[in-house]
């Protein structure tokens, strides 16, 4: 802990503090020299003004040792660029470090660092800066060693995320929204008229009106509404009724009703109707779909992975995509970096932090000669590795070959809408035929008019926006309290759950944050003995309480050491006897003090008892009122990580049976799979990339995370641990809006009794069609996002 | 009373101008990103006298 005085002077670039030393030009403090190079590369070529926005912009420049060679083979670098000629590259960059208007000016500022950068342009909200740079003069790892210079390091990953994104962006429902919008207007206005009803000498306006109407149908139908006749056809061949089924009736009703009612002369026709059925359907389908730019919900193993490797041969080093990485090659792999694939330890001194694949933070030491597995971040120098598994078969990656990946998401749970569509299309139909068959004996025109009103009168168009209302409302909701949901069929898979697993490091607890205290008192020899002895522990605990005390003096020597597994070490060091352990084992009788919150590690020092070390972990806020889930829900933990907090976490969880540690990230995936085979709806909420499989397995898999611009794996949706607490009035909620749904279709359902009333008549004006339509949209639109609110208001979500 | 064809043309024709215009903005890219120009615009440019200090 540093003590904060008085005289601590933070960093004019990046806000730390400056501990140790400091650098000063200017009158200005810096914390290291890679802040203060960043200060005087920005102040000679005049861009001061990028600390006037704000106060310490930059991002702490101490750790500075990326390797971008890599950026120099040709095949890598097709693969990053967007265009590129003779004389100019266009490229975009993911920055993380973007948060403030400052990055937003310098970023747009490049042009002054170096001519040769045309033109750079920052997307804040996705993070992105395009880049147009003339590539006879700089090449793209001069201008990715640019960024870096002036702190913006980009984010170069195996799954380039900046591409996805533009893949997925096509599709053009905001244009055929305006389309319907437009049409939707003009008719409106030619449509006027006659509602008021035409005086005998303009009855040539009639005429032109309904003929200028018939026109704006053809966009309307044949661009605008075309995706529902689609998407009912496909339907219909694969056998399945949902609600696109009657709207596409509905909409070919109204079509080639009004076209005959006009050709013929015989009527006013439908057509404003079933232009603002159109664009409301397509305005509900626009606000189902929300878009968080700074989220990514598709990710895998390959965004936290390098694009290159330092592959080693006779020639010396050579940068190899990873795609192209062989078996039994030899890599390098630096601090901070990631073993891509399944290797042997060949050369270095390897401290693995196996965070991603197990959960659990702790650094592991690897002996020379043994396998470490992919998805392991070196933390020390560089080591050299023997590839003995292809990346995509590695221990980690492996599980993306698993089903669970292959699988189609979308149809996991049948929503409320497809289940009462299919009913509504047979009784709708049953209806419409029906009235048909009661007027045909008597009056054939008659009948034909009652069967289309009721197909045009009964278009499930209310019905179709209280889904998509309600659900825009809920994910607003959920937003507002930094749970962001993939889509709006999230919410109903989280309404539908009834089984909740948690992953304990990371989810639950705060990783690294495990708090160790001495209780006792020990002097400084037998510190340092006691921390010799737990270095040579790879127990998590062990670690712990060494890094705690610092590394042990060199004179310290370890003479006989013995750990016994799940209680405890007994060594010699310097003559002393030591024991270290559980409080069984150390003091040979029963655990006097059973830790309440956290876990003792007891010492004996040549016999006499000298005190214990206690080691809690932070659990995140609001842990321990997960236990008021256990009424309605079946609550397990499921960790990679040991158990010493099995203890600890029984008040949450209960019983034995619901706490399952040291399980791999197949075992998770295992576990969550046999749970839905017991007809469980499991929900999963996980962090790293340990837990990928099973968050993709659930029917609601959930990312925890500190961070939502950090790295989080595939997944429905991303939880900020900060609301971890409000997770039992996110499942209430989630239950609400799905009420609200079900209030909705009945309010729906009310206005098509009205509707069909007059509709199996016959009678059916087009004035009546265009004002129940309409009516009923604004009762569904205002009455959905208002009893949201007031359920978000119970909640206490608002 | 016929101007009305004459001014019903005219105003479909202008309305049909505006759409084209969104769709032109749209395939643009305008709508791409909606908050960026909102911070950009608060950003002064004075740096020349930076320089000399």
């Amino acid at each position: 802990m540093s003590v904060i005085t008085l005289d601590t002077t933070t960093c004019y670039h990046c806000g730390n503090d400056c501990v140790d030393e400091h650098f000063a030009i200017d009158d200005k403090d810096f914390c290291c020299h890679g802040c203060k190079e960043v200060y005087s590369i920005l102040s000679k070529s005049g861009l001061n003004n990028y600390y006037c926005y704000n106060d310490h912009p930059g991002a702490n420049r101490t750790k500075t040792d990326s390797k971008l060679d890599y950026l120099l083979v040709p095949s890598i670098v097709k693969e990053l660029v967007e265009y590129t000629d003779d004389d100019v590259t266009i490229v975009t960059f993911y920055i993380p470090h973007i948060h403030c208007s400052s990055c937003i000016w310098l970023l747009e500022q490049m042009n002054r660092l170096n001519p040769a950068i045309y033109y750079s342009r920052v997307d804040f909200l996705r993070k992105q800066v395009n880049i147009r740079f003339n590539n006879k003069e700089i090449n793209l790892k001069g201008v990715v060693e640019l960024l870096d210079l002036i702190g913006y390091e980009p984010l170069i990953s195996l799954q380039d995320i900046v591409k996805n994104q533009v893949f997925s962006k096509k599709d053009d429902l905001v244009r055929k929204i305006a389309v319907a919008g437009f049409c939707f207007g003009n008719v409106m206005l030619l449509s006027f008229p006659e509602y008021l009803g035409f005086s005998a000498h303009d009855a040539s306006f009639k005429y032109f009106f309904g003929w200028l109407n018939l026109l704006f149908t053809i966009p309307v139908t044949f661009y605008s509404g075309w995706g529902y006749m689609r998407s009912a056809y496909t339907n219909l061949r694969n056998k399945v009724l949902n609600i696109d089924f009657p709207l596409a009736l509905g909409i070919a009703v109204l079509f080639i009703r009004s076209w005959i009612e006009i050709i013929t002369n015989t009527g006013a026709g439908f057509v404003d109707t079933l232009c603002g059925l159109i664009f409301f359907l397509l305005i509900g389908k626009f606000v189902q779909r929300k878009t968080y730019y700074h989220l990514s919900f598709e990710r895998d193993y390959r965004s936290f992975f390098p694009v290159a490797v330092q592959v080693l041969d006779e020639d010396g080093e050579k940068h190899v995509p990873l795609a192209d990485l062989q078996v039994g090659r030899r890599i390098r792999v630096r601090h901070q970096e990631i073993i891509p694939a399944d290797a042997i330890l060949l050369k270095g001194d390897a401290r693995v932090d196996f965070s991603f694949v197990t959960g659990e933070s702790v650094p592991v030491n690897k002996t020379l000669g043994e396998v470490i597995y992919a998805g392991g971040r070196q933390m020390g120098g560089a080591i050299e590795l023997e590839v003995v598994k292809p990346v995509s078969q590695s221990y980690l990656t492996r599980l993306w070959n698993n089903e669970a990946f292959s699988r189609n998401q979308d149809d996991r749970i049948e929503t409320f809408n497809q289940k009462v569509s299919k009913y509504f299309t047979v009784v709708l139909l049953v209806v419409a035929i029906g009235s048909f068959l009661y007027w045909m004996p008597s009056d054939m025109h008659r009948a034909i008019a009652s069967l289309t009103a009721v197909l045009i009168i009964a278009c499930p168009c209310a019905l179709a926006l209280s889904t998509p209302f309600t659900m825009s409302a809920a994910l607003g909701i959920f937003d507002r309290n930094f749970f962001y949901l993939k889509n709006a069929a999230v919410v109903e898979q989280i309404a539908a759950i009834d089984t909740i697993v948690f992953d304990k490091t990371g989810t639950i607890s705060i990783a690294g944050g495990s708090n160790v205290e001495l209780v006792g008192e020990l002097t400084a020899e037998e510190k340092d003995a006691v921390s010799a002895v737990c270095a040579n522990s790879s127990h998590p605990l062990s670690q712990l309480v060494c890094q705690y005390l610092g590394a042990a003096h060199e004179d310290t020597y370890v003479d006989a050491y013995n750990e016994v597994t799940g209680n405890g070490i007994t060594a010699q060091v310097n003559g002393k006897s030591i024991k270290l352990g559980s409080g069984k084992f150390v003091l040979d009788a029963r655990d006097v003090m059973a830790g309440n919150n956290g876990s003792l590690v007891h010492i004996l020092i040549d016999g006499r008892y000298r005190g214990y070390f206690t080691i809690t972990h932070q659990y995140r806020q609001g842990v321990y009122d997960m236990r008021k889930l256990k009424s309605d829900y079946e609550l397990y933990l499921l960790s990679g990580d040991h158990n010493h907090e099995r203890t600890n976490l029984a008040s949450v969880f209960g019983d034995e049976g619901a706490m399952h540690f040291e399980k791999s990230p197949q075992d998770k995936l295992d576990f969550i799979s046999n749970l839905q085979k017991q007809g469980g709806k499991v929900m999963m909420l996980g962090d790293g990339l340990n837990d990928a499989g099973a968050l993709k397995q659930s029917d609601a898999g959930i990312a925890v995370t500190d961070n939502v611009n950090n790295f989080s794996p595939g997944s429905d949706a991303i939880l900020d641990g900060r609301s971890l607490a409000k997770l039992p009035a996110f499942l209430k909620f989630s239950k609400d809006a799905l009420h609200v749904i079900y209030a909705s279709f009945i309010i729906s359902l009310l206005y098509n009794l009205i509707g069909l009333s007059f509709a199996v008549t016959g009678k059916l004006s087009p004035v009546i069609a265009a004002i129940l339509m309409p009516l009923s949209t604004v009762t569904i639109i205002s009455f959905t996002s208002l009893a949201t609110h007031l359920a978000a208001k119970k909640r206490k979500l608002l | 009373m016929s101007i009305l064809y004459f001014l019903i043309g005219c105003s479909v024709l202008l309305a049909l101008i505006f759409l084209g215009a969104f769709f032109w903005a749209q395939h643009d890219g305008q709508h791409d990103d909606m908050y960026t120009p909102s911070v950009r615009i608060l950003l002064d440019d004075k740096p020349i006298e930076n320089t000399e200090k």
